[in-house]
Formats: C-alpha cells, sequence, structure tokens
C-alpha cells in the first residue's frame, strides 16, 4: 500500500515538473526577447539543431551508420526554399509546396549517398559520407557558372559563394511571420510578438513532430531492424532483415529531416551561402548525437541544446567586459577563450561519460 | 523413404587452397533432430555458412522442403524457412531480450515506416501480436524475468538459449543450431537438451552442430561426421560410435574419443 502511495507520488511528482517543462518552453521566447532579439534566434537555432540532431540519430544512432556529411541534407532543403521563394529566380512558391520539396529532395540526396555505400561500414563509411558533404557544398560554391556542351553560355544557378539573399519569409495564412504580429489592438498595450518569437512557435511545432516521427520509428519493426543491424549486421541478416533496404530507409529518414530544418532555416535567415553547410557543421551535428547519448531522443535532444547553446553562453561568459572585472585585464581574446573552454568542455564529457551524457537506461 | 525436409548434394566449398566442404551429401528427415559432427576446423560450420546463404557454394546444390534452396542473399533463407544460431554469440547486445526475440519476427510481419509514424491500426495490431508471440518464446526458453534487461547482461549459457528463442521466432520449418552447449555447465546443458527435444516435438526440425558427444548421442537420431572437409561417416548415434574412421578421426585430432564420453 504504502508502495502504490509512493508510485502515485512518483507519478505526481513526474507531472509537475511535465507541466512546469511545458510551461518554461512556452514562455521561453518572452523570457529571451527581453534580453535581446538575438536571444531568441539562438533558441531558433537550437530548435532547428534538435531537428537535425534527430535526424542525424536515425542514422548513426540507431543504424549505426556513420555519416560525417550529414549538413548536406540541411544544405539541400535550405537551397530548395531559397532558390523557388526568393528573387534569384523570382520565384515565390508557398511553404506547403517548398517544406515538402525540400524534405522530399533532401531524402531522395540521402537515398543517393546510400546506395554506394551499402556495402560500406565504419571508417569507410565515414570517410566517403565526408566526401559527399564536401561535394554538395563545392557543387553550391560553384554552381553560379554552370556551361552546357552546345553553348558558351553560363547559367547562375546558386549564385556561387556570394549566397542567395532577399529570400521569402514564411507565410502563414497571409501573415508574413518575419514581420511579427502586432497584438496592440487586443488592448495588450506594447506587447507585441517579434518575428523571431513567431518563428519560434513553428520550429518548436516541427521540432516537437520530428521528435513524435522519431520516436514511433525507433519503436517499430523497423526501428528494431535498424538496432539489429547496428548490433550485428550478420545476424540481423540471418533473421531475415533485408539491410539493403533498411539502411537506405535510414539514410532516406535522416536526410528527410535535415531537409525540413533546412527550408525553416532559409525562411527565417532571409539569406544562404555554402559557408553555413560546411564539415564542421557536420561534425558538430554529430558530437550532440554522440555526447547526448547516441540513439536515445532525450538524450540526443539534451546535447543538441547543450552545444548550439554553450557557444553562445560562453560568447557571453568570455566577454571582455567580464575578464575585465575579474582579473583588471582581458587575458585572453574571447573568440580563442571561447573555443578554448568549448573543446575542454567536449573533451571532459566524453571521459566522464563517454555513453553520453543521458545515455538509454540499462533496464526497460 | 521417409520425408525428407532437407538434402544437400555434392557441396563443395574452397577458401582458396583450403577445401572446407568436400562433395558432401547429407539428407535430414522432417522432424527429425540431426547431428553435425567433426573435429575442429571439419567444416562444420562452414556447412550452415553455405546453406545459410552467408557464403556461395562452390559446386553441389541444396533441396528444402522439396524445392532447390537458391539464395542469392542472406536474408532470404529466413524468410525460406531456416533460421539458426551462431558458435559465436550474434546477440543484438544493446537491445533488451525482449527486442531480440521481437526482431525475429520481422521475416513474418510487414508493418513499414508509414504504418509506424502514424500508427494505423493495422500497425498497432501487428505491433501487439510480435510482442506478444515474443513473450510466449521467452516463457518457452524460461527467460521471461529477464524480458527488459538488455541482453549482454544476460549470462553465457541464457545468451545461448535467448539466440534460439531468436531463431525460433522466425517461425523456421528448420533450426540450424551452432554448438549451443559449448561454454554451459552440466545443469545448462540438461535444460538445452530438453529444450532441444522439444523444438523437434513442437514441428521444428533440428541440424545441430555440437562437440558435447553425451548431448548428440542422446539427443540425436541421425549424426553425419565431418573431417577435413569430407563426409566420413553416416549413420545412428549407435553407428557412428563404432565406425572405425570416426573413431580415428577423433584420436587423431585434440578430441576425445567419441564412444568415451557418450
Ligand atoms: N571465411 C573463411 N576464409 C578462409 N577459410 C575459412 C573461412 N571459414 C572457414 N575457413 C576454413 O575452413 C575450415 C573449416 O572451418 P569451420 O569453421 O567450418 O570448422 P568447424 O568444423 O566449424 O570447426 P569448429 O569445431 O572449430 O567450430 C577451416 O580450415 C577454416 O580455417
Ligand atoms: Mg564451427
Amino acid at each position: 500500500m504504502a508502495k502504490l502511495m509512493q508510485l502515485k507520488q512518483d507519478k505526481r511528482t513526474q507531472m509537475v515538473w511535465f507541466v512546469a517543462l511545458g510551461v518554461l518552453i512556452l514562455i521561453l521566447p518572452f523570457l529571451a526577447g527581453m534580453l535581446g532579439q538575438a536571444w531568441v534566434r539562438i533558441l531558433n537555432v537550437t530548435l532547428l539543431y534538435v531537428m537535425l540532431a534527430l535526424g542525424l540519430n536515425v542514422v548513426v544512432g540507431v543504424a549505426g551508420l556513420l555519416d560525417l556529411g550529414y549538413v548536406a541534407f540541411y544544405a539541400v532543403g535550405a537551397y530548395t526554399w531559397s532558390l523557388l521563394a526568393s528573387a534569384h529566380f523570382n520565384l515565390h512558391y508557398p511553404f506547403w509546396v517548398l517544406l515538402p520539396l525540400g524534405a522530399c529532395l533532401a531524402a531522395l540526396a540521402g537515398l543517393m549517398l546510400g546506395a554506394p555505400v551499402l556495402k560500406l561500414r565504419g571508417d569507410y563509411l565515414a570517410i566517403v559520407t565526408l566526401g559527399f558533404g564536401e561535394i554538395v557544398r563545392i557543387l553550391m560554391n560553384n554552381f553560379d557558372k554552370v556551361g552546357l556542351p552546345w553553348s558558351d553560355e553560363t547559367y547562375n544557378i546558386t549564385n556561387g559563394p556570394r549566397g542567395i539573399t532577399g529570400i521569402d519569409g514564411l507565410n502563414l495564412f497571409g501573415l508574413d511571420l518575419r514581420k511579427g504580429l502586432d497584438v496592440s489592438g487586443f488592448n495588450v498595450s506594447g506587447f507585441n510578438v517579434s518575428g523571431l518569437q513567431l518563428y519560434y512557435f513553428v520550429f518548436l511545432a516541427f521540432a516537437i513532430l520530428s521528435v513524435i516521427g522519431v520516436y514511433r520509428l525507433q519503436h517499430s519493426r523497423l526501428g528494431r531492424a535498424w538496432q539489429a543491424l547496428r548490433e550485428d549486421e550478420i545476424a540481423a541478416k540471418a533473421m531475415g532483415i533485408n539491410t539493403r533496404n533498411i539502411k537506405l530507409a535510414a539514410f532516406g529518414f535522416g536526410a528527410l529531416t535535415g531537409g525540413l530544418a533546412g527550408g525553416l532555416f532559409a525562411s527565417m535567415q532571409g539569406f544562404v551561402s555554402p559557408e553555413s553547410f560546411g564539415l564542421l557543421e557536420s561534425i558538430m551535428i554529430l558530437a550532440m548525437v554522440v555526447l547526448g547519448g547516441m540513439g536515445h531522443i532525450p538524450g540526443v535532444i539534451l546535447g543538441a541544446v547543450l552545444l548550439s547553446a554553450m557557444p553562445e553562453v560562453i560568447r557571453y561568459a568570455a566577454d571582455e567586459n567580464v575578464q575585465q572585472k575579474i582579473f583588471g585585464v582581458v587575458l585572453i581574446a574571447p573568440e580563442v577563450l571561447r573555443n578554448l573552454i568549448f573543446s575542454l568542455a567536449l573533451i571532459l564529457i566524453m571521459l566522464f561519460k563517454p555513453q553520453g551524457l543521458w545515455p538509454s537506461p540499462e533496464k526497460k | 523413404m521417409a520425408d525428407m525436409l532437407f538434402t544437400a548434394e555434392g557441396v563443395t566449398k574452397r577458401f582458396g587452397g583450403v577445401t572446407a566442404l568436400d562433395n558432401v551429401s547429407m539428407q535430414i528427415p522432417r522432424g527429425s533432430i540431426f547431428g553435425l559432427i567433426g573435429p575442429n576446423g571439419a567444416g562444420k560450420t562452414t556447412f550452415f555458412n553455405t546453406l545459410t546463404g552467408l557464403y556461395q557454394v562452390d559446386e553441389g546444390k541444396f533441396l528444402f522442403d522439396g524445392k532447390p534452396l537458391n539464395v542469392k542473399a542472406p536474408h532470404e533463407v529466413a524468410q525460406v524457412g531456416i533460421a539458426r544460431t551462431f558458435q559465436n554469440i550474434r546477440l543484438f547486445g544493446e537491445m533488451t531480450v525482449l527486442e531480440n526475440v521481437m526482431v525475429g519476427r520481422h521475416v513474418r510481419t510487414k508493418a513499414g515506416a508509414f504504418g509506424a509514424i502514424f500508427r494505423t491500426p493495422s500497425a498497432r495490431r501487428e505491433e501487439a501480436e510480435i510482442e506478444q508471440r515474443a513473450h510466449e518464446l521467452l516463457a518457452y526458453i524460461d527467460l521471461s524475468k529477464r524480458a527488459g534487461d538488455k541482453s549482454r547482461t544476460l549470462a553465457y549459457g541464457e545468451q545461448r538459449r535467448l539466440e534460439i528463442a531468436r531463431a525460433l521466432a522466425t517461425d523456421p520449418k528448420m533450426v540450424a543450431l551452432d554448438e549451443p552447449a559449448a561454454g554451459m555447465n552440466a545443469t545448462e546443458t540438461v535444460t538445452l537438451r530438453t529444450l532441444i527435444e522439444r523444438i523437434a516435438n513442437d514441428g521444428t526440425t533440428v541440424m545441430l552442430i555440437e562437440h558435447d558427444m553425451r548431448l548428440v548421442m542422446n539427443v540425436c537420431q541421425h549424426i553425419v561426421v565431418l573431417d577435413y572437409g569430407k563426409k566420413i561417416a553416416d549413420g545412428t548415434p549407435s553407428q557412428i560410435q563404432k565406425d572405425p574412421a570416426v573413431i580415428k578421426a577423433y584420436l587423431g585430432g585434440a578430441h576425445a574419443e567419441v564412444g568415451a564420453k557418450a
């Protein structure tokens, strides 16, 4: 009886925490807004990283396929949006065309990457995927002068390293999200919801959908097959699992999520260039998955939140003024100190929590 | 002639200079427990690997359930109705005991990504069936208590039994067990023996590779002996124990005499 009471108590405290977390997530953009809109942007980017980390987690964490070129899919989504909703080609498709299209094109790119690497594992797979990521970035860099063999004319597709500017924002029910929402008409004078805060809620919705989608996939027949593949490919085959198909599915689903995040990124940023999609970005997303806890969704989310927020917080903490206050002088250049602390933090986490900060539990 | 579930005809497999299987033929009656024995390196595991599609044969062929066994990829073998365990245990270590068995149901189920993401009624029903069947199989091998633990935390003997349950989950017509008693103590081996007999009684043909002669001689109705890739004997346990070629093969090798251990 006492045990039952205890259990009820646990359930109740769990509920309280859950609700508190929910409320915090909902008011977070307004709290951040008090510090400045830059902080809201950091929150939004964090949500995109949550999506990216979840997508990569399907490939690396669940299916065990090391992918060092994941950012390529983010790029495909972002460029799909940028090219078809900007002044560049003077096309302005709506989001409900562009987001699914970007996600599907990214998934297609995922299959294109997946098909030739079916027989590769571990380090070899990592090298090829790394190359793939670089190829996509280099294509974007150089597709500003695409020539055809039968003519001297060149076509500017991606605008090269200068990137694409003047990208349309997300337009929901006739409301351009970037313009924000003026609710003073409702007698809440002086209270405005900024464009970035509106984006926050859209990104939050997509992030939650990604969590649900990835969770359900992971806990399904397909998800178990992925895990079996990760644990022992030969045994998985002996169980009748067509490892070729499920590998392609893993690459495809991972890429789909990345492509979706890419489209959202372009719609908020209004500007994309190949610079945003380098190898370092892929490694960063991989670090989120590994440091958080491979294959464990709460861990992956934690990893994404920590690693995307940490550099910004350190940026603030390592500020010249702060150093001035404590030491009287600026000892280390803030940018150097930031990278130093960040790297140190990563090393410490891996030393003391090799399974990640929040790995999947031993018992279910 | 009895109803044959499985037939191998003149199977040959070479690895460079080594002929691991040399013109091996055998027939396994439906519903029987069939032993495949021989000294270390005789080619027993290689035989399993060719029959389960891990390797392609160089010569010869297999017949299964009256049809030629034409497997191009290992995953097709489970579909046909052959499941196996591995000499060096190959469980899905980070998955739970229950999930390991659930993976075995993969080949008999069909829910895809759409069903998973949208939790369609048919996918949910199938998932419930998978889980229930997996629980039944865990009860069958007496491992229900550990259902929620990661499979790598199991004791050695338990891991071997779990591999058998996972194989049975594919609804096989024949299970091929590669040294299931290896590393087991005497009590565990007795439990294993009961399990093997129960599997055969329940209608699944068992093919058994084993070095534990007491187990093999007690449980098998029919035995084939391999040595250096060649079949040197084929018969009932009592015939095998008396066979001079078998005794010579075992005495010549590092192994104990067949008769003495049985
Ligand atoms: N993949 C391979 N490549 C090269 N040689 C192999 C391969 N697999 C097996 N062999 C060789 O084939 C022969 C038969 O090996 P196999 O593993 O089938 O023996 P076994 O009867 O299972 O022995 P044990 O009782 O030790 O398990 C050995 O000489 C082995 O070295
Ligand atoms: Mg062997």
